[in-house]
């Protein structure tokens, strides 16, 4: 028998050991050795920068900490929030009124920050609602939702709320095209290409209030419009959309709207819109919208429907729009930080097309078109091409800039970054996410200004990221540094509801100006009682106001009799302290709608009919003091006709005991 | 005639201490800074001339656990008179500047620590009230505690630590103290050697 040759059989072992190297690298190899130095804030440390995130289905927005990636709150926006009584308080009602009604609900997409100069100024962060079109304001030194108009002739309000680099505009647009809100609804789905037009819309921001107003919208032609972008410096003036389905599908768009080898993006030049404005060329459209409008002072929105609109059309007023082809389907429309480069990103493309600024000035100028769209010119795609990324992944998405000459692409089929080159054009690195990324954000990356220290990335699958938690997993988000060449992954957390796009910021920006309480002196709420001696019960009719105060540890008043069944009870809750960091909640037995959460200085209602006889008690769900606890009191409810007196107090019995018993 | 004159740099002196008298008019004279785990931050009363100032409508806020009376300076008499005194002050050190007499300088020394001996002593007295005079049915009683905060330094109580000292008016008032001493010194001296 042969001898076996020892040192074979070790090499063989040694292969077979070796093997598993070969696998495809997973996270883990991914993270560089320092990211815990990094992205450690220590406990009683601030972050570097807000991170503002777009809620997606939840309809709110998140406030994170970088680089920690510590939530710090949610700012309820289109969703109703029972936890603060958002949307279910007399006072937040209106806020989410529509021309369809209390709408409690939004697909929240996309953020951002208010610019001057092109350069984030930490007042305002805009927030769209894709599904009922919307645009809110949200107050930068309350953290809370001051404002919100509704989109008439709108469906699916995507490409929002993109701002051009003074504020004066936020813009809105349809991702669903639709019939105009004048013209009769009630048409064949399949007269798309007769009946429905896409429209998009010119919101004014007031310079020092941040009201807005649609200063006016332009009527263009039925396709999709899905996200867009300011030019800025030398292309401020213009704003860029996105389009999908040029080709007008209305139904199985997965493969009817994918069907041209090039869709658009749609240069609008909104100096010209307001010329043509100014000068009368708008037509009055009689239409429904609301908008609704939140007052720090009394503490209470109002919400108004307004009925009339400017409508510009693209088609008659020819040098308004212009069509530049991008392949496939583009989504993202990115502008670099000098206005001079557009980024298209065809979802389907296996290249990103930048378009130059002021080739598209010239080719414009010289009448180089192919022809038109729907009355819109075409122009040629050479004509205003500066030049493609080639093969940088698949699926490209958005864009961001880091002011250093360089573009950050995702990529949701790869599921990656890109770090590429505008100038050269030439992919520099690229890095895995997990997975399957959706937009991205560098802080101040879509400004003039980017302050380029970290990258985040979006992603809509977490999988096997976290600890499983059933079939519903959370959604992700990636932080990277990017201050060096190579792009290094050093975090990643999970998020609320669905990320979309994003905004970050300095935190020096917007730390110093938070407002810690409302003056108490302030409140003109029609019910405030700015001091025990205020409160009251008062009956008109089946409707009782309970005009009540809080402070550490008690109710006032803490007991009060003679509701009758059928009767509708206002708690007027107005919390009494004047200090940092101590709000009082407000709930009772049986509400079917949900808690009040109410901050130092500030009154809010809530409604409760009273359905049942008996003894219900309410209590302060936030546990404010030692004596939290204690904080608690009963109303009575009689039968309809008792004759139980209405009495309140506080700290003494009426009835007095006595006399109660005997009854 | 020499011995009972008082030096030139003395009289100039005692005017610098009438206008720094005026100046503690303005200015808080006491305060108490008080720092607890849920106030990071710190809290402070200030005591000037006429009210009370700093965070007093939170510490009132906080007290009624306790059982302690609110502050509210309409409650002090002390506050009505203060003014009138430290202005009589800046008024007498004038006085003895201009007329430049040893006898009166000693005078105003004795009144002066006088009023500040009694002023502390009124201070004292004011705490020892506020911290032992408390509402039997307050939520919290801590058998033999007292809530008396110092007089002058650090002290716990409860989860608060406060720390008691003078602010700018009140150490304007020492240094003018200081001063006033040095310049009876110097005047004593100065008639010992012209004997």
């Amino acid at each position: 028998m042969k001898k076996i040759p020892v040192h074979l059989i070790v090499i063989a072992v040694a292969i077979l050991l070796a093997l598993p190297s070969c696998k495809p690298k997973n996270a883990g190899n991914a993270v560089s050795s320092d990211a815990a130095e990094k992205t450690y804030v220590a406990p009683g440390k601030y972050d570097q920068f807000y991170n503002f995130v777009s809620g997606g289905f939840s309809g709110q927005m998140s406030v994170y900490g970088l680089p920690s990636g510590r939530l710090l709150r949610v700012v309820p926006i289109f969703s109703v929030n029972p936890e603060s009584g958002y949307g279910y308080s007399e006072e937040t009602k209106p806020m989410l009124n529509t021309s369809h009604g209390f709408v409690p609900w939004d697909d929240q997409h996309h953020t951002e920050l208010s610019q001057t100069n092109g350069e984030i100024d930490g007042r305002w962060i805009f927030a769209n609602a894709n599904n009922t079109p919307r645009v809110a304001r949200v107050d930068l030194s309350t953290f809370r939702t001051t404002e919100i108009i509704e989109l008439p002739n709108s469906a699916g309000n995507h490409s929002s709320p993109f701002i051009t680099e003074n504020t004066e505009y936020v813009v809105a647009g349809t991702r669903f095209s639709v019939p105009p809100d004048d013209k009769n609804g009630d048409v064949p789905i399949n007269t798309y290409k007769q009946n429905f037009k896409g429209t998009i819309s010119f919101i004014s921001v007031g310079k020092e209030d941040g009201k807005m107003d649609i200063a006016f919208q332009i009527q263009c032609p039925g396709v999709n419009f899905d996200l867009s972008h300011a030019g800025k410096g030398k292309s401020h003036g213009w704003f860029f959309f996105s389009c999908y389905n040029t080709e007008q599908a209305n139904t199985l768009l997965e493969v009817n709207a994918s069907q041209k080898d090039k869709d658009f993006i749609m240069a609008v030049n909104w100096k010209k819109a307001e010329e043509y404005l100014k000068a009368g060329k708008g037509r009055k459209q009689a239409v429904k919208y609301a908008h609704n409008v939140y007052d720090e002072k009394t503490h209470s929105a109002t919400s108004e429907i307004r009925t009339e609109v400017t409508v510009l059309d693209s088609k008659e007023l020819k040098d308004i729009c212009y069509f530049m082809p991008c392949p496939k389907s583009p989504h993202g429309c990115d502008v670099d930080p000098t206005g001079e480069y557009i980024v298209g990103s065809g979802k389907l493309a296996a290249l990103i097309p930048v378009f130059s600024f002021d080739k598209m000035i010239k080719a414009i100028a010289a009448k180089d078109f192919i022809g038109d769209y729907d009355g819109i010119p075409v122009i040629k795609y050479e004509s205003a091409l500066y030049g493609e990324v080639q093969k940088p992944g698949l699926g490209p998405l958005h864009t961001e800039f880091d002011g250093k000459g360089n573009a950050y692409t995702t990529f949701f089929v790869s599921s990656e970054v890109v770090k590429w080159n505008i100038k050269d054009l030439k992919v520099l690195d690229r890095v895995p996410t997990y997975y399957s990324v959706g937009h991205l954000c560098i802080p101040g990356g879509d400004s003039k200004k980017p302050d380029a220290k970290y990258l985040i990335a979006y992603n809509k699958i977490t999988k096997d990221r976290y600890l499983p938690t059933g079939p519903e997993l959370a959604q992700s988000a990636q932080l990277y540094d990017i201050s060096g060449d190579k792009m290094q992954l050093i975090l990643d957390f999970p998020t609320i509801g669905e990320p979309h796009y994003a905004q970050a910021v300095s935190a020096d920006l917007i730390k110093g100006k938070s407002v810690k309480f409302y003056k108490i002196g302030e409140n003109t709420n029609p019910f405030v009682s700015k001091g025990e001696g205020e409160t009251k019960v008062v009956r008109t009719g089946n409707r009782v106001d309970v005009y009540m105060t809080c402070i550490r540890s008690h109710f006032s008043p803490d007991n009060i009799e003679g509701i009758k069944m059928g009767d509708d009870v206002y708690f007027h809750v107005t919390n009494l302290e004047q200090d940092w960091d101590v709000p009082h909640g407000f709930a009772i037995k049986g509400a079917n709608t949900a808690e009040l959460l109410i901050m130092p200085g500030e009154t809010q209602t809530l409604k409760w009919p009273a359905e049942k006889v008996g003894m219900f008690p309410f209590y302060c769900t936030d546990f404010c003091s030692a004596l939290h606890q204690e904080m608690q009191g009963y109303i009575r409810v009689s039968p309809a006709g008792s004759n139980v007196p209405l009495l309140f107090s506080t700290g003494k019995n009426l009835p007095a005991v006595d006399t109660a018993t005997k009854k | 005639m020499q011995k009972t004159r008082l030096q030139k740099w003395i009289r100039l002196m005692l005017l610098l201490c009438s206008g720094a008298l005026v100046v503690v008019l303005f200015v808080p004279m006491w305060r108490i800074d008080l720092a607890a785990p849920q106030y990071p931050e710190g809290l402070m009363l200030m005591i000037y001339p006429n009210h009370i100032g700093g965070n007093v409508d939170i510490i009132n806020g906080l007290n009624h656990y306790i059982g302690m009376k609110t502050l509210h300076s309409d409650d002090f008499m002390e506050f009505t008179v203060l003014p009138y005194i430290i202005a009589a002050f800046a008024a007498l050190f004038l006085l003895v500047a201009a007329v430049g007499r040893k006898k009166l300088l000693n005078i105003l020394f004795v009144l002066f620590v006088s009023f500040g001996i009694l002023a502390m002593y009124d201070f004292w007295r004011w705490e020892y009230n506020y911290g032992h005079n408390l509402n039997p049915d307050a939520a919290i009683i801590v058998p033999g505690m007292a809530y008396q905060p110092p007089l002058i330094g650090y002290k716990q109580l409860l989860n608060f630590g406060a720390y008691s000292m003078p602010d700018i008016g009140g150490w304007i008032f020492v240094s003018v103290g200081v001063i006033l001493f040095l310049c009876v010194i110097a005047a004593w001296r100065h008639s010992k050697k012209n004997k």
